[in-house]
């Protein structure tokens, strides 16, 4: 028996609309339930203070700098080379065979699982290259990860510019250099600095990739070379070794709170780009 | 820096003069240009018409060496500015420099309207305050944008009107001092009154520059054109005074093209 249009239109529409609120209603959950387990663990004392048995007792300080530290060094390292990469692919060689293996080549790379990142930045940079578990063998691997999201978002907001920007550059005596650094970066700046925060939000979260390069040390470093424990990596120990499942909420909860403001950050930038440029 | 000094030399614009000889252009395995051969007389307006895909463009493109974006562009034969060839030992930078081009659509660059002006100048190492304020009226004064413009020089380019945007566009190619002006199409996107504005700006600026426009629009060509080149399918079918060419042509397709037959 064939459904009648008004029918089937009928139960699609609720088909859809169940999927939407579903999907909706999955998200809230998530967030509602950690930060309702979480935010009763928040005050100034946890957000500030050392921790205490492993984590049982006193706050998260060492692992919010830990965070920043090896996020702050993804960032520096992973920036000039994915925006500089994105410049010479679409200003510097034509689109051709050889883009078209490179995009290929750092979309995998996006697509590979952080754990084999932290593998490789175990074998390569801890072991190999003798930098221990870092801030800096993490912060590297960290910036392999995230370079290929840096690149993508940063050659599509080069490739928004309008090429008729360029020729009006040239044709008042720039050089493409010239052209680049006055025209078009300025101009792709808000798609590229998406991007970063883009690649802050992967980096702040990640796990796999830093327990295994950055360690977990509790103590705050003092240089490069030292060992740090990130938030993430902190409440996974916590609930795993089962330490403070209470505390493990609390550490979780300012994680999510913190992404959701680097996400908020992302979407207002775009917002304010889009805007400009109408 | 030697390029600069010959071209700057030969700055007297009254003796400045470009000669095409056989000119040919491909673009991938498109002929787009059949051996051009032109000269452009100083203080005069060259119209440029023919239908679309004539190579109008191309042509206007090849004097500021624009079409070496394209790397697929090959040509053959040569442009002569003051006797020398632009496509041998001349940076194009330099060249374009000295010669301005305003586009079909108004391309306002997305920063303040002085900021537009002082682009192409600040490129060509001109850092000096008083000298740029002076270059953006000066500009400004023979575009004829000044007066609707001079207090409000640091809004947004963006938020002029068409008409404005291209008066602006063509004070930005001034601010270079070029020796000519190449204008593609430039009314195509404005109203009569914007449109006016801008021819009565050519017949003043033709006094100091070279100005060659392409345009799609006879009636205009019959306006402001003391010459005018007809091309048709990559050839330049004829050149001639203005007059001569829409009273008494002497090609067929000439006549045909300019009383409406086809176009």
């Amino acid at each position: 028996m064939r459904l009648n249009p008004k029918t089937s239109q009928k139960i699609m529409r609720i088909v859809l609309g169940i999927a939407t609120g579903l999907t909706i209603f999955i998200l809230l959950f998530i967030i509602v339930f950690m930060l309702s387990k979480g935010i009763p663990v928040l005050n100034w004392e946890f957000l500030s203070n050392f921790p205490a048995k492993m984590g049982k007792a006193g706050g998260i300080l060492p692992t919010i700098i830990g965070t920043f530290v090896l996020t702050l060094v993804a960032i520096v390292i992973a920036t000039p080379l994915g925006v500089g990469a994105a410049v010479y692919l679409t200003e510097y060689i034509r689109e051709g065979k050889i883009t078209k293996i490179i995009r290929f080549g750092a979309e995998s790379l996006a697509g590979i699982p952080s754990i084999i990142f932290g593998l490789f930045g175990f074998i390569l940079f801890v072991v190999t290259l003798k930098m221990g578990w870092s801030i800096l063998s993490g912060g590297l691997t960290l910036a392999f990860m995230i370079l290929p999201t840096i690149i993508r978002t940063s050659e599509e907001a080069i490739k928004t510019v309008p090429y008729s920007y360029r020729e009006v550059s040239f044709s008042l005596g720039a050089t493409k250099w010239e052209t680049i650094k006055k025209v078009v970066l300025p101009n792709a700046l808000p798609g590229i600095v998406t991007g970063i925060i883009l690649g802050i939000g992967r980096s702040v979260g990640e796990t796999a990739a830093v327990i295994f390069t950055a360690g977990s040390s509790l103590r705050l470093p003092s240089s490069l070379f030292d060992s740090v424990r990130t938030m993430s990596v902190h409440f996974y120990i916590l609930s795993r070794e089962g330490i403070s499942m209470k505390n493990a909420c609390g550490t979780a909860a300012v994680l999510v709170i913190f992404i959701l403001a680097m996400n908020l950050t992302a979407y207002w930038i775009m917002h304010k780009f889009t805007k400009r440029n109408l | 820096m030697e390029v600069v000094a010959e071209l700057a030399l030969q700055n007297n614009s009254m003796n400045n003069k470009i000669s095409v000889k056989n000119l040919n252009v491909f673009f991938g395995d498109k002929h787009v240009l059949k051996n051009i051969n032109l000269d452009i007389t100083p203080n005069k307006i060259l119209a440029v018409i023919g239908p679309a895909g004539s190579g109008k463009t191309t042509f206007l493109r090849c004097l500021n060496r624009l079409n070496d974006l394209d790397p697929e562009m090959k040509f053959t034969g040569e442009i002569l500015f003051d006797g020398k060839n632009i496509y041998q030992g001349i940076n194009p930078v330099e060249l374009r420099r000295r010669v301005g081009m305003i586009f079909a659509l108004p391309i306002p660059l997305p920063m303040s309207i002085f900021e537009n002006i002082v682009y192409g100048p600040k490129l060509a190492g001109i850092t000096n305050k008083k000298e740029l304020n002076g270059i953006v009226e000066k500009s400004l004064k023979d575009a004829f944008l000044w007066d609707e413009v001079k207090d409000r020089l640091n809004d947004p380019a963006m938020k002029l009107s068409g008409g404005q945007q291209q008066r602006l566009c063509i004070a930005r190619a001034l601010a270079l001092k070029p020796d000519i002006i190449l204008m593609d199409e430039p009314c195509s996107g404005l109203d009569p009154i914007s449109t006016a504005k801008i021819e009565e700006a050519m017949r003043q600026l033709k006094k100091e520059y070279m100005i060659i426009i392409v345009t799609n629009n006879t009636k205009q060509a019959a306006r402001v054109g003391d010459y005018t080149a007809f091309f048709l399918m990559g050839e330049l079918i004829e050149s001639n005074e203005t007059g001569k060419i829409f009273t008494s042509p002497n090609d067929k397709r000439t006549e045909d093209y300019i009383s409406g037959r086809f176009g």
